[in-house]
Order: structure tokens, then sequence, then C-alpha cells
């Protein structure tokens, strides 16, 4: 539909593993729930109609300002360190 | 006060001066048995049906803002007990027989109007599943009823036939659908629940709960602390933050959903009519308005109030479906702030706190439900346990692996 694609909270780049102590209990959490926060959200947008690249956009719930566009790959590489 | 014929003549006579409030504005106790939490349509037929059906008497209703201005007065008033998976049918179906006898067990008109809702359906796989659909409604005690195109093109010659890409090839029809005035359904339970005794106050925010001991003792509002034996949160849209005070993070996602209506125009539409090849769906007011709309946003929002883009795509799927309405002007349109469960059913349970219960995760469709939720959510307060028809509409079903998913989409609300 529109040029970007909502995917969810930014927290599903924190994937468990599969071998993780209590992966079961973790996975629950990382698939089904979510803070759901009224305000500064960091979540995913995906460039559907564009570039294809996948974002983390910091954004207000409240009244939908846009703070701050990075690169999903970028965040990621902050990640893993 | 009660409303009848006799009632409108005498004060016809009386030059009108004789009406009282549809409910009062009590003074807030400093105890109640039970606490509701949330002045929407399901709060207030909490109340209402635990007064009424469970015996309970010292009852408070809570609003934050005004009784009528969530979700329950901004929907497209549509209702239908149209679901295929066995979990969510029987309880829409119990919903929907409520609505039937509703205007009378409240004493108010909320303009009940069994209108028929279509469910066009454009291609022969499409259709298939319409069909199953259909049987599993026949199954638990709805009605549904197959059209076929000419069926269709006689009942609904407006719609464009001559689609190439989306041809309409019949439908899915339940007549008993149809459409309510939704703020006559708060204002009609809240009047109706006032009778009963249930105190409602408005401009009262719970801010906190009060612990004792692993139980809930009460609530922090802005208008003080009051004491409670069980509390309900009932507050749609709001869910998440309200339940983050009981330290709970749910399976929830809050997003926009918009509506919009047209200038009146002359009837042309019978009854609620949705587009199977797009997100779209139409009924006319009885004040000729054309009520329409489409998808959910689709990201998290708490603004009440949504963006152009789905505009133009749910004008977009209405012209593909009934060019017609391309000259009439859109006069209004609205968002509200829906609790997107991730498999898209709704959830009524307790929660780990003793004495707290919750009654959330509607999505877009939580109107219809709102007598049996009503229903089921007091019967879980007042004694305890799950009422048979909300049994599976529990919170630990996404743990377990016993997701309701209506669309089979999986976990992501934006696809329910
Ligand atoms: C545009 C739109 C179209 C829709 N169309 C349909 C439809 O056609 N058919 C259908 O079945 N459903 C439809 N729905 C969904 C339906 O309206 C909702 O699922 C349902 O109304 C939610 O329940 P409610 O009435 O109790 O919510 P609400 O009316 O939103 O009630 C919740 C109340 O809680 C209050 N609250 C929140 N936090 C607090 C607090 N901390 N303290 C005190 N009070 C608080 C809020 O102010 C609010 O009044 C639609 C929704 C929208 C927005």
């Amino acid at each position: 539909m529109g040029e970007f694609i909502y995917y969810g909270d930014a927290s599903l780049l924190k994937r468990p593993k599969w071998d993780d102590k209590n992966a079961e209990d973790k996975f629950y959490k990382y698939l089904y729930l979510r803070k759901n926060i009224a305000g500064i959200h960091k979540e995913l947008w995906f460039h559907q109609q564009g570039d294809r690249s996948w974002l983390v956009v910091t954004r207000n719930t409240k009244n939908h300002e846009i703070l701050k566009v990075e690169l999903a790959t970028e965040v990621v590489k902050g990640l893993d360190k | 006060m009660s409303y009848n014929i006799f009632q409108i003549i005498k004060e016809g006579l009386k030059g009108n001066m004789g009406w009282v409030k549809t409910w009062r504005n009590p003074n807030i106790k400093k105890k109640y048995d039970v606490i509701i939490i949330g002045g929407g349509g399901h709060g207030l037929a909490t109340a209402f049906y635990l007064a009424k059906e469970f015996n309970i008497k010292n009852i408070a209703v809570l609003e934050k803002n005004w009784i009528g201005g969530g979700n329950v007065g901004r929907n497209t008033t549509i209702i239908r007990s149209n679901y295929m998976l066995n979990e969510n049918e029987a309880f829409y179906e119990f919903s929907l027989k409520l609505w039937e006898g509703l205007e009378k067990q409240i004493n108010y008109n909320a303009m009940v109007s069994q209108r028929g809702v279509l469910n066009i359906f454009h291609s022969d796989a499409q259709k298939d599943s319409f069909i199953r659909r259909g049987n599993s409604m026949i199954i638990n005690g709805a009605d549904a009823e197959l059209y076929d195109l000419n069926k269709i093109k006689s009942i609904y010659p407006f719609l464009d036939y001559q689609n190439a890409r989306f041809p309409i090839k019949g439908g899915l029809f339940q007549k008993r659908g149809g459409t309510v005035r939704h703020d006559a359904v708060a204002w009609g339970y809240a009047h109706a629940a006032d009778k009963l005794g249930v105190d409602i106050f408005q401009n009262c925010e719970v801010n906190n709960f009060k612990f004792k001991s692993g139980s809930c003792v009460g609530v922090e509002t802005n208008r003080g602390f009051i004491k409670a034996n069980k509390v309900g949160c009932a507050v749609a849209g709001s869910t998440s933050l309200l339940l983050s005070k009981a330290d709970m993070v749910l399976p929830i996602e809050s997003h926009v959903l918009q509506a919009f209506v047209s200038e009146s125009i002359k009837p042309i539409i019978p009854g609620v009519i949705t587009f199977g090849a797009g997100h779209f769906y139409i009924s006319q007011s009885d004040k000729g308005g054309l009520v329409f709309g489409g998808d959910i946003d689709g990201y998290n929002s708490y603004a009440q109030r949504g963006n152009l883009d789905i505009l133009e795509d749910v004008c977009e799927s209405g012209l593909a479906l009934m060019p017609s309405i391309s000259k009439a002007r859109l006069l209004r349109m609205w968002g509200g702030v829906m609790d997107m469960t991730m498999d898209g059913s709704p959830i009524i349970d307790k929660t780990h706190i003793k004495g707290l219960y919750m009654n959330a995760g509607w999505c877009y469709g939580g109107f219809k439900a709102t007598p049996a939720s009503g229903w089921c959510f007091a019967h879980l307060i007042a004694k305890d346990y799950s009422h048979s028809l909300s049994e599976n509409f529990k919170l630990d079903r996404f743990k377990n692996g016993y997701m309701i998913d209506e669309k089979g989409q999986g976990a992501q609300p934006n696809l329910h």
C-alpha cells in the first residue's frame, strides 16, 4: 500500500538464540509481548516501494512525529558489540 | 426515569420540562465491591450485567473522559456473528442474540437495525472459504445464506459488475447482522446500570492501582483513592498503559483505525456491504451519510487520528466496488485507538494479581461484542471463573500455543 511498511517494535532485532537457557520462554516474549509505549518508540519499517532497506525509526506514538531514522543493519552491528 | 410512549406524551403536554438526566452524578463513595475502569461500551455493559444478572450492587464505573467518547462512539456501528472459528463464533452469536433483546432490557432506543451484512467474494477459492465459514456459522446456531450473482444484482444494482480485475461472483449474507447507533449503546447501558444503582463517574482517571499482599485493594484516581474488593479493566486502546502499572507486558499493540462519513444522500445502500478483494466496508446511516472504513493505519499510535494514505486506500477499494460513490463528498473522518492483539482475538481473563481482572484486545471488532463481552466479564468478576463462552479468551493462550487466529495471519497485529 504505502511506500513504507511497518513491522513492529525494534526489540524484534534482538532475536533469542535457539539454544539459550529458557529459549521457549524467551521466544514467547520475543514473538508476542510488546511494551506498546505511549511516547518515544523505536520500531522497524521496511522501505518496500523503494530501496528495500530495513529501518529503525524513532517515533512519538502520541503525535506521529519522527525523531530519528537509522539503517537496521547499522543498529544491529551496535547490538552485536 | 423509564422511557416510554406515555412519558413522551406527558412530557409533551408539560413542555418537556420534567425530563431528568439519563444517569445520576453521585458522590464518590469510599469503597465499592467492584470498580470498573473505562466507561466505554464494554465497561458499562459489564457494570450493567454485574448488577442485573450477577446480583452485585455496590459498583462504580470510572471514565477518564466522557461517556461515549472512546471507541464505543467512534466505530462504524456494524454488528454481525460471521466468524469461522468455534471459539469466536459461539461467543459472537451469543452477542448477536443479546443485541436482539437489548433495547427492551435497557429501556433505551439504541436503533438496533438488522439490515443484513453481505460479504462479497470475487473468486472460486474465496467462494469455497466463505461457504466453509457459512457452515461454521450455521453449526454454531447463527444464520448464513449464500447469494449468487443474480441475487446480488437484484438487491444491489449499484455495484460494479464490469470490474475485470475483481469480478463479483457472489456473497455470504447474514440477515440478522446490521448496525446499531453506537453512542446510544453507551448511553443506554449507562442509563440502565445507573437505574440498578451503579455509580458512573466521568472525568475520573485511574492513575495507579493499590496492592496489598498480592491483592488489588483499590485505585488511585485524579479524584483520590477509592477502595475496592475487585477491579476490572475495560480501557480498550489504553490497556497496555493501565496494566503496565501492574507490571504487565501484554500481547497487544495500540493502532489507529479510521472511520469516514459522506454527506447525506438519498437511501441507496440496504444493509452493510464488504468488499472481498481489499479492505472496505460500507453502510448508510439513517441520516443518509455513507459510513465506511477499511484497514487500520498499521503502526503503533495513541494519537486518535489517522493519516491520509489509508483514506486513499479505502476510497480506491470503495470505487472498485461502487464507482458511483466517487461523486459523494467526504464530510467527516476520525480515528480511534485499537487494542490489537497478536492473534486478532480478545482477552477476558484474571491477571496474576488477585482481584484484578482484564477485558481487552478487541481490535477493530469489539463493538459487536459489547453485550457478550460485558456479560462474560461480569461472570468472571462475580464468580472468579470464566464463562464457558470466554474460556478460550485467556492470556496464557499465547504462551501455550492456543492462539485464536481467525485469519491465520500470524503474530503481527497489522495483518489482522
Ligand atoms: C473507526 C472504528 C471503527 C470500528 N468499527 C467497528 C465495527 O463496525 N464493528 C465492531 O464490532 N467494532 C468496531 N470497532 C471496534 C470497537 O469500537 C471497539 O473494539 C470497542 O468499542 C472497544 O470497547 P469499548 O467500547 O469499551 O472502548 P472505549 O469506548 O474506547 O472504552 C474505553 C474507555 O476507557 C477509558 N479509559 C482509558 N484509560 C483510562 C483510565 N486510566 N482511567 C479511566 N478511564 C480510562 C477511555 O477514555 C474510554 O472511554 C471500530 C473501532 C474504530 C475506532
